[in-house]
């Protein structure tokens, strides 16, 4: 409640002023209109949008590829990294080359994969898949080496088997790190739906929507957009936080 | 990375034993209470020292086998013809493809155009990003007057603003100068704001009890305090500014490195895709490399205070 009592004391002030200048400046001629939309055209097409449900259509269509990307990829990042936490020799034989190869900017792989994969569908997944991949693997590989060698004697002592040890102590031990890969995972994963869309053939969905906006010079629509995007993000975050702590909430907060 | 340090910390804390003192005198003892406690910590304790001084022999055998066997089995596969050319070409052109690229001067030419805009982009983002990072931590009005709506511009990705910046500015170079200051901007913002908030109060008490004035304060305490923060920011700044121009040039470019792929993509030449892309690679591993080396120097001067 105090959070948002600072928040209407002083930190609104700064968007207001800058919306009224927005407002002003376009009424009194002094930003193209060609170019700029007002504030009004911008809740006109956002009101018109929802009701068709264009937008809805867009955003659904581009949540649909993040969250397949997200399965496939999160799904491979846990098993390999998991893998190489646990087996030396995988370890030895393949991090050396799957850390070299997180240095190549991710979306330089667009190209390649748009001749092995084509430009649709299952090219944009499986990049959103690679965008995943790379956080979830080397987070929860990091998580998994880091577990206590004292815990894992203690496992040895008990004669757990191979599957108790990794259920009852090595998932515990690598829980946070885990979660924060598959938060990242989250971040990039929105990041790299975006950056699919605008870059492989176009297709329903919130990227495409705004590029074309852009071609057809619907500044309002772009704003529109941008604004959807950076809210799904700001949802995609919050929801990997509560989830988070929700996880790990047995762990001492000091 | 940096989050999930952070995060592993209050678990290290716990399994982990303080480094220094009480290790030692655990190891002192004359008879361990318990056998196993006792050949545990001797048996860590080799195994940090292994790790930490010994040369990663096997790793370093494994780890280049890995990369030198991908390239005989590609090799085959390419010279068998399993894989048509089109798809996959062959190491040898690969290379073939690197050498013509590097002695025709394409790579130079495209090279210098990608890092000048990289450059001026990340001055003049961190340049910004440091100025309202610093006014907004040194001054609690400011902070507030600003920060929210910083917090909800960063929201929104760099990616997302390309569209919107695109009507602004036409696709030209001013396009990616502003999308290349924007990624670098954010997180210098955000680290040195966070570097100036998070200075220990005792020190700030301590310069009062000195009688220090403002700028005394400010030289003496704030800066050395933040700076691995901000270090940080930086950093980050350019990782981002980096990532940037390569989306960007990919979009609306018609020079530079990320032209090249496209380029490449367009002519079907996958050798200079492949080429390029291992370039990209080696670029932003240097670059990664450098930084990181460069933190943990500052860190063991100024990172006392974490």
């Amino acid at each position: 409640m105090s959070r948002l009592e600072k928040i209407l004391g002083s930190g609104l002030v700064f968007p207001l002023l800058l919306l009224i200048a927005w407002d002003l400046s376009i009424r009194h001629g002094l930003l193209d209109t060609r170019i700029w939309a007002s504030p009004e055209a911008v809740v006109a097409t956002a009101r018109e949008q929802f009701r068709d449900g264009s937008l809805l259509t867009a955003l659904g269509a581009s949540l649909r590829r993040d969250v397949l990307g997200l399965l496939g990829g999160g799904f491979v990042g846990l098993v390999l990294g998991a893998g190489l936490g646990t087996i030396r020799l995988l370890d030895d034989l393949l991090s050396p080359l799957l850390n070299g190869l997180k240095h190549i900017a991710l979306f330089t792989w667009i190209p390649l994969m748009s001749i092995w994969l084509g430009n649709d569908e299952p090219a944009k997944i499986a990049f959103i898949g690679l965008a995943v991949f790379l956080p979830v693997m080397l987070n929860t590989y990091q998580g998994v080496r880091s577990v206590d060698a004292r815990y894992l004697e203690v496992a040895r002592i008990l004669k757990l088997t191979r599957l108790q040890t990794l259920r009852r102590v090595i998932l515990p031990s690598a829980a946070p790190s885990i979660a924060t890969g598959l938060r990242l995972a989250l971040i990039y994963a929105w990041l790299a739906t975006i950056g699919a869309e605008y870059l492989f053939a176009v297709a329903p969905g919130i990227g495409s929507a705004i590029m074309e906006g852009r071609e057809q010079f619907r500044m309002e629509l772009v704003l529109l957009g941008m604004g959807v995007i950076g809210g799904v993000g700001f949802l995609f975050n919050t929801i990997a936080n509560r989830m988070q702590a929700y996880v790990l909430r047995w762990q001492d907060t000091n | 990375m940096r989050a999930s340090n952070t995060n592993l910390a209050p678990l290290r804390r716990r399994l982990i034993p303080a480094p220094s003192g009480k290790t030692a005198t655990l190891i002192k003892l004359p008879v361990a209470p318990i056998a196993g406690e006792a050949t545990l910590q001797v048996r860590q304790r080799q195994k940090a020292i292994a790790v930490r001084g010994a040369f990663p022999y096997r790793r370093l055998c494994l780890g280049s086998l890995s990369p030198i066997l991908l390239l005989f089995f590609w090799d085959i596969a390419s010279r068998a013809g399993l894989v048509p050319q089109l798809i996959l070409p062959s190491p040898e052109t690969v290379y073939s493809a690197l050498a013509s690229m590097v002695a025709s001067g394409d790579l130079a030419a495209n090279l210098t155009i990608s890092v000048r805009r990289v450059a001026s982009g990340f001055a003049a983002g961190a340049l910004i990003g440091l100025v309202l990072g610093a006014a907004m931590g040194l001054s609690p009005r400011v902070e507030r007057f600003l920060r929210p709506t910083f917090l909800a511009v960063a929201q929104i990705p760099v990616l997302a603003w390309i569209p919107f910046l695109m009507i602004l500015f036409g696709i030209g170079e001013a396009l990616k100068i502003v999308i290349i200051a924007e990624a670098a901007l954010i997180p210098t913002m955000l680290n040195t704001l966070d570097g100036f908030r998070n200075i220990p109060k005792a020190y700030l008490e301590l310069g009062r009890i000195y009688k220090f004035g403002k700028l005394q304060t400010l030289r003496r305490i704030m800066l050395p305090g933040a700076l691995l923060p901000i270090f940080t920011g930086l950093r980050y700044g350019l990782t981002h500014a980096w990532q940037s121009l390569v989306v960007v040039e990919l979009l609306a470019s018609t020079e530079g490195v990320g032209y090249q792929m496209v380029m490449a993509r367009q002519l079907f030449q996958l050798d200079v895709m492949i080429a390029t892309m291992i370039v990209i690679g080696i670029i932003g591993f240097t670059l990664d490399k450098l930084l990181a080396q460069a933190e943990t120097t500052l860190a063991r001067r100024y990172g006392g205070a974490t």
